[in-house]
């Protein structure tokens, strides 16, 4: 019975070093840069800046393919956390890819007049549409990112878009905008731990 | 040395594992999408094949034996294996980060490919030499290798090809498998064992 267990534990021991040893021997050098940008990045997955989601994007401004400005999710935020992260200049949101919302959206799908046909299923980047195909469909408010990238692909115009109220739950102070201009020269992750 | 050419004769075609004996059939169907990622596939299960063949050959003989402890082999092996998948994952990803990203989920998932964990037992079951371990490791994954390739190019020809609406997809390539492992079962009687 000892025996049984000091053959397990050595041989343990023995293969958990060796992939110790390996782990620091063939260390990846990750690119960082690209890391830091997606985590500044809002992960709606929506696309509006023309890239198949979040990560590409963050790796098209790491490589200088694309422009800080393309997020309209984002906003004015995430531009100045990248700019700062980059160290660029801060520039108002590139107006192609879309205009930043005052508040918070959802969608909504009326289920009276939807026909289940399952394309905004398909359009959805975060899986937020529940339905079958000729099944009504709806949306799961906790995971819509307010993308509306639904909206297009409707035959029957069902989906709408709402705003969130704000209730007792999600009400936070507002942000003090100036100062966290100011303010991100000095401290950059104080903004980021808001948001 | 004639028995060692029959090991590898026989565990590339006679008693092929994926197509006779039926183990690693996940990665076979999962992985076989592209010519490209069954390769790498190929390359990797290769390399864990036969070094965990070799590795559980001896722990099996110089350590669960002496002490009497037969009865651990599963648990043992599995250590080892999982030990040496983890190695190879660090080492393609560090080699070549693309094909790490192409494998995906199926590096690790080498680690319950059945094929591996199957070869490591058979050998004790049939009381292998060092060498014999070896080389049934090493042809078990050239078999394997074999299939995988085959299999892929096949497929990414099907794809293309005019297949009837019911039969599009997995049906088509379950289809495949089974005509291809009724061909390498044409090898039986080549070699006994």
């Amino acid at each position: 019975m000892l025996e049984a267990i000091l053959v397990l534990a050595g041989l343990a021991i023995v293969f958990g070093l060796l992939l110790g040893f390996a782990a620091i021997r063939f260390k990846v050098e990750g690119d960082p840069v690209v890391d830091q940008i997606d985590a500044i990045l809002p992960q709606t997955q929506c696309g509006q800046c023309t890239y198949a989601g979040c990560r590409p994007y963050a790796e098209a401004i790491a490589n200088g393919e694309a422009d800080i400005n393309q997020c309209p999710p984002g906003g004015e935020q995430v531009i100045l956390e990248l700019a700062d992260l980059l160290d660029r200049e801060p520039k108002p949101l590139s107006e192609e890819h879309g205009v930043e919302k005052e508040t918070k959206t959802v969608v909504v799908i009326d289920e009276e007049v939807c026909i289940g046909c399952t394309l905004c299923i398909q359009a959805c980047p975060v899986d937020a549409i529940l339905g079958a195909a000729k099944q009504m469909h709806t949306v799961i408010a906790e995971e819509c990112t307010g993308c509306d990238l639904c909206i297009p692909p409707c035959p029957v115009d069902c989906i709408h878009i709402v705003p969130v109220e704000e209730t007792l739950e999600t009400w936070t102070w507002p942000y003090p905008a100036d100062e966290s201009q100011d303010e991100s020269d000095q401290e950059p992750v104080e903004g980021a731990n808001h948001a | 040395m004639k028995e060692y050419a029959l090991i590898l004769v026989s565990t590339i075609l006679v008693n092929n594992f994926v197509l006779v004996k039926f183990l690693g059939l996940c990665p076979f169907m999962g992985v076989s999408r592209k010519l490209e990622t069954a390769t790498g596939m190929a390359l990797a299960t290769t390399f864990v094949l036969t070094l965990s063949s070799v590795l559980s050959y001896l722990v099996s003989s110089y350590l669960l034996v002496p002490f009497g402890l037969e009865y651990l082999d599963i648990i043992a092996f599995i250590l080892v294996i999982a030990g040496v998948v983890q190695l190879t994952e660090m080492i393609v990803h560090k080699v070549s980060p693309l094909l790490y990203q192409v494998l995906g989920i199926f590096l690790p998932l080498i680690t319950t490919n059945c094929a591996v964990l199957g070869v490591a037992l058979l050998n004790i079951q049939k009381e292998n030499t060092f060498i014999e371990s070896f080389l049934y490791g090493f042809g078990a994954s050239i078999g394997f290798s074999l299939v995988l390739i085959l299999f892929a190019a096949m497929r990414e020809r099907i794809n293309v090809a005019d297949v009837p609406a019911p039969f599009k997809g997995a049906a088509i390539a379950l289809i495949t498998a089974g005509l291809m492992s009724m061909a390498f079962m044409g090898f039986s009687g080549l070699v006994q064992g």
